[in-house]
């Protein structure tokens, strides 16, 4: 196999773990990074002459160390750190590689620290903790590589400036933290599973990305209930990947996807997930909430068997969670199949007096289809053109459009 | 990318099994899954039982035929599997390497198919299925201009 790709699956595997026991070392996140890659090139040098050691990690990671001293050398700043390091270089053998979790859940935080922009945050989390080259990245999120690696050194230089401590947050700020994190994470799905921009309604490879970002996350927290709710989400989302689209890409509801074509085994990956956070007897989140919701259609053996006043009601609870005028809007679809479309249609009317997402295509679009089962049809085709006019997605567009002629 | 990584053993391999510490096989395989865990790249696992338990069909007469094991020729048994999602050959290749296993003992490291590995075929159901999309995005137009 080709180095560079071998080289490139270490990384992929290994990279938050390196990462994690260098900047214990040097302290430094941006400078461990650095090394990291010094030590990436010296792989795809060295190891097709030796072969792949038997211990990657651990090869990078004392590579990786070697460079640090040599940086403090030149620096002529060898001082007592220095001497640790060249102790522990010589006592500890490759294969006794083992860097703590709690090293990788600090650089995780780190990742995702608020002095970062939330561009900054997705690159540096997909890049430390994902593991994934910047090439990937840039693939991923359809953007030049030159910006991806220019974000990242700004963000490595933000970190540094504001001297952010390897360390876990405090009790006080550590919900809001995780909440961050997931947020990340999320966020990187979203992306993937309904992509805002490209010609493509949905890119797997980046929803997957974010799937076993959660998922190493939840090794990682596995007290927390909301990590194992967004897992949960994740997976249940996913599991309709298949049916999501035509072959030649274009999307299909929920109502029209054939259920057949829903991946059964991760459904009920989605149901352990959120039983795991339900097990924890801390009431469930708005991640454990959503997928709850989304467990509920995953389950239903059609869209109109589907139990519709399950759903209104954890909408409810969801909204008084976290209100969210698209919340409100989802519960409005939930409601017009539990008890009626002219009951969601004042739900509807109300969110368009408020104002709340007047830019969105959601709101003409939801009001379209309520009008045309209230048999309203030319005030629903207004509604569908004004939903093609707002929607940024190509794809959607043109569903939209076919549904006003 | 789903891999499926499929342990084989040959008779000889078992029957040292039988006699190595099995609690020290347990702590060993329990820490490669729980390795693939904390990854984010496990999604399933099984071991199979005692190939004797085990028994073939055989699909080369007219019928099919029940023979209990030991399986002739065969000289690798199947005795489990792991599935993992990773995002290359390369990576598969590198998580295979890690797995507690011993001399007599092989990883066969296969791909699982998805979707892209039928799009260039006429392949009947995927035809239908979107035919009828096509159909109910018809009658959608159709109710919309009445």
């Amino acid at each position: 196999m080709d180095t560079r790709r071998a080289v490139d699956a270490v990384w992929r595997i290994e990279s938050a773990r390196i990462v994690a026991s260098l900047v214990r070392v040097v302290g430094d996140v941006g400078w461990a990074e650095d090394l990291a890659q010094e030590a990436l090139v010296d792989a795809v040098l060295q190891w097709p002459e030796s072969g792949v050691p038997q211990n990657p990690g651990a090869w990078l990671t004392a590579v990786a160390k070697r460079k640090a001293i040599d940086g403090w050398r030149r620096q002529e700043r060898l001082d007592d750190r220095y001497a640790a390091i060249a102790h522990e270089l010589s006592e500890t053998a490759e294969s006794e590689f083992e860097p703590i979790d709690d090293d990788v859940l600090r650089l995780v935080f780190i990742s995702c620290h608020p002095v970062l922009s939330r561009e900054a945050q997705i690159a540096m989390t997909l890049r430390i903790i994902g593991g994934l080259t910047t090439d990937e990245i840039g693939r991923l999120f359809l953007q030049p590589v030159a910006t991806v690696q220019q974000r990242i050194v700004r963000a490595k230089r933000t970190l540094s400036a504001a001297q952010v401590p390897f360390e876990t947050p405090e009790p006080a700020e550590w919900k809001e933290r995780l909440a961050s994190v997931l947020g990340v994470v999320y966020l990187i799905f979203t992306e993937g599973y309904s992509a805002t921009s490209g010609d493509s309604w949905m890119r797997t490879d980046l929803a997957n990305e974010a799937l076993r970002l959660g998922r190493k996350l939840a090794g990682l927290v596995p007290r927390e209930p909301e990590v194992h709710g967004l897992v949960a989400l994740m997976e249940f989302q996913a599991s309709r990947f298949a049916a999501r689209v035509t072959p030649s890409g274009e999307p299909i509801l929920l109502s029209e996807q054939d259920r057949s074509r829903w991946d059964h085994r991760q459904i009920a990956r989605g149901s352990t997930a959120l039983a795991r956070a339900d097990a924890l007897g801390r009431g469930r989140g708005t991640y454990a909430l959503q997928a709850a919701i989304a467990q509920v259609h995953a389950t239903a053996p059609t869209y109109e068997d589907t139990d519709w006043e399950r759903i209104v009601l954890l909408y409810e609870a969801l909204g008084r969670l976290a209100p969210n005028p698209v919340v409100e809007l989802n519960r409005a679809v939930a409601v017009s199949f539990a008890t009626g479309p002219a009951s969601a249609l004042i739900i509807v009317d109300e969110l368009v007096a408020g104002g709340a997402l007047a830019g969105s295509h959601l709101l003409p679009s939801v009001r379209a289809e309520l009008l045309t089962r209230l048999g309203r049809p030319d005030e629903a085709r207004v509604e569908y053109l004004r939903a093609a006019e707002l929607t940024r997605n190509e794809r959607e567009r043109a569903v939209l459009l076919a549904k006003a002629r | 990318m789903k891999y499926m990584l499929i342990m084989r053993q040959t008779d000889e391999a078992l029957a040292a099994a039988k006699t190595a510490d099995t609690e020290a096989l347990i702590n060993a395989m329990g820490q490669f899954n729980e390795s693939m865990v904390k990854a984010g790249v496990l999604l399933d696992g099984d071991g199979l039982s005692d190939p004797s338990e085990g028994f073939v069909v055989d699909f080369s007469g007219p019928s099919p035929v029940l023979t209990d094991g030991p399986y002739g020729e065969t000289h690798e048994l199947f005795n489990g599997f792991w599935t993992i999602q990773v995002s290359s050959k390369e990576e598969a290749a590198e998580w295979a390497k890690r797995a507690p296993l011993s001399p007599g003992q092989k990883l066969e490291v296969r791909r699982i198919t998805d979707m892209s590995d039928f799009e260039d075929f006429a392949d009947n159901e995927y035809v239908r299925s979107e035919e009828e999309w096509r159909e109910l995005s018809a009658k959608l137009r159709e109710s919309g201009d009445s």
